[in-house]
């Protein structure tokens, strides 16, 4: 869906969903997401339909995904770190993570 | 970085929202000497508008345009300044006291303001067309945001759809940076023009006549653009085409725009008399000449106050903070507010025109059937209409009955559709119906963060007694 | 306006979920219903209530509302089929016992002489209440944390998706062909012939009754007709979390979690009748019992807050009366609009809809309890 203008910057590596995915250092989880071709981050705790990031500045709410065991993060605005877990997520949130 | 415990307990501004309006007014208070601080949420200041300004790795000037590096000046202002600029803030509360709430990094504090500048600017109006869920379906603002903070530019099959100044400038920076746009469908009626016209001598004389004639040229002379009066997103688990006048065509990302309202949730929030604006179809708060809200010491600047663009909204800034200034340091040198004022008519003379072009049809405000409405709580628009003719008049009994607007957006991206799909279906207007009551947290905060801040005894006694 | 001129057997004064029970329960009946009520902004306690159908507790100091409220909780379960049939919405009514934790021994001593007073009271009704210590606590609620020494339980407590219930009564008073006038702020009532005539913002409404169940404007309301309403209304905060997997399978007089997923914490008593404010204090303090209740709580995202203002009578119970000086008039008025919501549909209705109230059930209940105390 995205591609990158320039592939400058430091490489940072995550997982998603446990697999490695190659970022940018600068992109926030949302735009590694997207970069790493993920446009699903979610399924609604309400009907379970998939959702994907949408406004990319904080006030949707759609891009929300599990980020070293915590969840319901919203990844447009989260740094991405080395090391990064970021979980998609499905459905309610489990209490206590 | 600053951490929630490096905060002192008390500022003489806090100024929320680093866009231009923030830092304007961050750059002229830390100078006039007030203790100021700036918080804001995103990982960088800017705002959306001068988004990632200090650190976009887009190399080449062309693509983005000189008008988003005039940022650049803004931030350095703001910097040496003095004042306290805190990224990665989320403000969460404003009370009509200005006891700030804010969370950086999981830790939440309560800072006692003794002037507030709330510059938490716009967002883009909802554009809620079947489909508008999917997977791949994106804002423009999103994808320009993508574009700004990390380079990333639209790959595959792209199409836009919408208006307003915000597509065009995309569409343009997209296809400067090698992106391919298979088509723009242009949903704002023709008969715009005939509100427009009687404004055009206006626009004309304003800064930005030239530039927005150069960009549609430059857009149109590469991209087909297809008015439509019809749109929908059509996909299973995500988008695969977009339907328009009978036609379908195939595409992995679709990117709506029909333009930005003010952001309204934390004023509103904080109390602040809210009003509709007719022409630009949303509400806005009641301000004074120096944007004094309703709530004393609670100022509102930039879009928030109201549209008219990224140079006003620094401009409001300034005409904010010299307000605080005279309140709080009258001793302290201000410049000239008479000059201020002078460049901010400048800049918002050609809005009327702007505004009656890019008015987004009724048809893709008020929504029918199936289509979501609340993305949070998947209310649909045949939900809302079908509750409006039980007798519910207002947005507030409406989310009562149906859960619109109250997940976790809290309301910024179904609101104004609700308001006015009751209005339509009750026959009244917008400003009749009104708008959701909103509360802190604006932003969600944890429960652990919630629960650690302060309590007082009587507070403590409303609950355990 | 055709209303001006219509006549109503019914007019039922508030549109909460003490009128919409009570309207929906007279259109049973047979009725021609007119439901008054404010409009969007208006203060409204039926937006703001905990939707619990809670029975321990209540009646400390009046055991006929103990009775009043077990007949209530009995009913529900086919008050919410009732319902069901009527519109096709589920309600989510659910009795699955309901507990009142206690965060130190003081909190527990207390709460279980305030069970034993209940229990002793003359007339008392069995609630089958029992207080559990930590260690029988958690084998029911395995998720309390430290804090938590111990609760008192009730098997008959139970809870509801109240929202989802005043759209139902809504929906199903619609469908019975009562007419819902929003707006309709009365002003005025008097009584000419066998006619009421309310003055509201909109005009006049006629009716051969009325029933007052403005919550605490009946202390308005009810002088008009010849009654009397004495209220104290308080202040009262929510908080809620977002949408999470269930795992608190029964109601806590200050938490619980929703058919949705929320997590509805409360219980605040503020002295104050402005419902747009917060006292982010007092939500803290809420959130912080809440925490320390269900530590796994902690990370979950707090995603809205609301105030809403009691309806509290001066004594805490509830208010069914009958005029003696304007015939027909009626108030029904209390703090527990959900727990009582079946009484006042399936039994408190028919009795307006008969003309009289049945002193058998509810003569306990009347204000004049009020004034006795007052001279005595």
């Amino acid at each position: 869906m995205f591609k990158r203008l320039a592939d400058s910057g430091k490489s940072v590596a995550l997982t998603v969903d446990g697999r490695p995915v190659d970022c940018r250092a600068g992109d926030t989880v949302a735009a590694a997401l997207l970069a790493a071709g993920v446009d699903r981050c979610r399924t609604t705790p309400v009907s379970g339909a998939p959702r994907g990031p949408y406004c990319l500045m904080g006030v949707c709410f759609d891009c929300l995904v599990t980020i070293d065991g915590v969840g319901s993060r919203q990844a447009c605005l989260v740094p991405v770190r080395e090391g990064m877990a970021v979980e998609t997520q499905s459905g309610r949130r489990e209490a206590g993570r | 970085m600053t951490q929630a415990s490096d905060l002192a307990a008390h500022y003489d501004l806090v100024v929320i929202g680093g866009g231009p309006a923030g830092l304007a007014a961050a750059a002229e208070a830390g100078r006039a000497g007030l203790s100021t601080v700036l918080f804001d949420e995103n990982p960088g200041v800017g705002g959306q508008i001068y988004r990632a300004i200090t650190s976009t790795p887009v190399a080449d000037r062309a693509i983005l345009g000189e008008d988003y590096r005039a940022g650049s000046d803004l931030v350095a202002e703001a910097r040496t300044g003095g004042a306290l600029i805190a990224n990665g803030a989320t403000v969460w509360s404003l009370d009509p006291a200005r006891l700030v709430g804010v969370s950086i990094a999981g830790q939440a504090r309560l800072i006692q303001a003794g002037r507030v500048i709330v510059a938490t600017g716009s967002l883009e109006r909802p554009f809620p067309i079947p489909g508008w869920t999917l997977p791949g379906v994106m804002s423009a603002g999103g994808a320009q945001t993508l574009l700004k903070a990390q380079g990333l530019v639209p790959d595959g099959r792209t199409v836009m759809a919408g208006g307003g100044p915000l597509l065009w400038l995309l569409a343009a920076q997209i296809l400067r940076a090698g992106g391919r746009i298979e088509a723009i469908l242009d949903t704002m009626p023709r008969r715009n023009w005939l509100r427009a016209l009687p404004h055009l001598p206006d626009f004309l004389l304003s800064p930005y006549a030239a530039k927005g004639v150069k960009l549609l040229r430059e857009v149109r002379a590469r991209v087909p653009v297809i008015r439509v009066a019809e749109l929908e997103a059509v996909g299973d688990d995500r988008l695969r085409e977009v339907s328009f006048n009978g036609r379908r065509l195939p595409a992995d990302l679709l990117l709506l725009h029909q333009g930005v309202v003010p952001n309204v949730n934390l004023a509103m929030a904080a109390g602040v008399a809210h009003e509709w604006n007719a022409r630009q179809l949303c509400f806005q708060p009641v301000l004074d000449e120096d944007f004094n809200s309703s709530v004393p010491g609670i100022a509102v600047a930039g879009d928030g106050a109201g549209i008219a663009g990224g140079t006003a909204a620094a401009e409001r800034g300034r005409i904010a903070a010299v307000a605080a200034i005279r309140a709080l340091r009258p001793s302290a040198p201000v410049p000239d507010l008479q000059i201020i004022r002078q460049r901010l008519q400048r800049e918002e003379m050609g809005r009327s025109f702007l505004d009656w072009l890019n008015r987004p049809a009724d048809s893709f405000r008020q929504p029918e059937g199936d289509t979501i409405v609340c993305r949070c709580e998947e209310v649909t628009a045949g939900q809302v209409r079908a509750v409006a003719d039980l007798g519910c008049e207002g947005p507030n009994q409406m989310k009562a009955f149906m859960r619109c607007g109250m997940g976790p957006c809290q309301g910024r991206l179904c609101g104004l559709t609700v308001t006015e799909l009751i209005a339509d279906q009750r026959g009244t207007t917008p400003a009749e119906v009104g708008y959701y009551r909103l509360r802190p947290p604006v932003k969600p905060i944890t429960v652990a963060e919630f629960a650690s801040l302060p309590i007082a005894e009587g507070e403590r006694l409303a609950v355990e007694n | 306006m055709r209303a001006m001129s219509e006549e109503y057997d019914v007019a039922v004064v508030g549109g909460g979920l003490v009128g919409a029970a009570t309207a929906w329960g007279l259109a049973r009946e047979g009725c021609r219903v007119a439901l008054l009520d404010e409009g969007d902004r208006a203060v409204r306690a039926s937006r703001g209530n905990f939707a619990l159908v809670w029975v321990q507790s209540k009646g400390i100091g009046l055991a006929p509302y103990s009775a009043w409220t077990v007949r209530s909780s009995n009913a529900w379960a086919g008050f919410a089929d009732l319902l069901r049939d009527e519109t096709g919405f589920d309600v989510c009514f659910q009795r699955p016992g309901g507990f009142h934790l206690c965060l130190s021994d003081k909190e527990l001593e207390t709460r279980a002489n305030a069970l034993k007073r209940l229990h002793n009271q003359p007339g008392a009704v069995d609630i089958k209440s029992e207080i559990l210590d930590r260690t029988q606590l958690i084998k029911m609620l395995p998720d309390i944390g430290p804090d938590v020494v111990g609760a008192s339980f009730s098997p008959l407590d139970g809870h509801v998706n109240s929202l989802r219930l005043f759209r139902t009564l809504h929906t199903a008073i619609a469908a019975r062909g009562v007419r819902y006038l929003p707006s309709h702020r009365v002003e005025a009532i008097a009584q000419e012939g066998g006619t009421f005539r309310l003055a509201t913002s909109q005009g006049e409404i006629r009716a051969g009754r009325v029933a007052l169940a403005a919550g605490n404007a009946n202390m308005r309301l009810a002088p008009m007709v010849g009654l009397e309403a004495p209220m104290r209304p308080e202040r009262g905060q929510i908080v809620v979390t977002e949408r999470l997997r269930p795992f608190l399978h029964h109601p806590t007089g200050t938490l619980r979690q929703t058919d949705e997923g929320t997590v509805m914490m409360g219980d605040s008593h503020e002295d104050s009748t402005d419902p747009s404010g917060l006292t982010l204090g007092v939500s803290a303090k809420i959130v912080e019992r809440a925490l320390r209740a269900f530590p796994l709580l902690a990370g979950a995202n707090i995603v809205r807050t609301w105030s809403a203002i009691r309806v509290m009578t001066r004594d805490g119970f509830p208010i069914y009366d009958e005029s003696e000086s304007h015939p027909g008039a009626f108030v029904v008025c209390c703090h527990s609009g959900v727990t009582l919501a079946a009484n006042h549909a399936l039994t408190v209705a028919p009795m307006i809809a008969r003309g009289a109230l049945d002193k058998s059930l509810v003569a306990p209940f009347s204000a004049r309890r009020f004034y006795v105390q007052a001279t005595g």
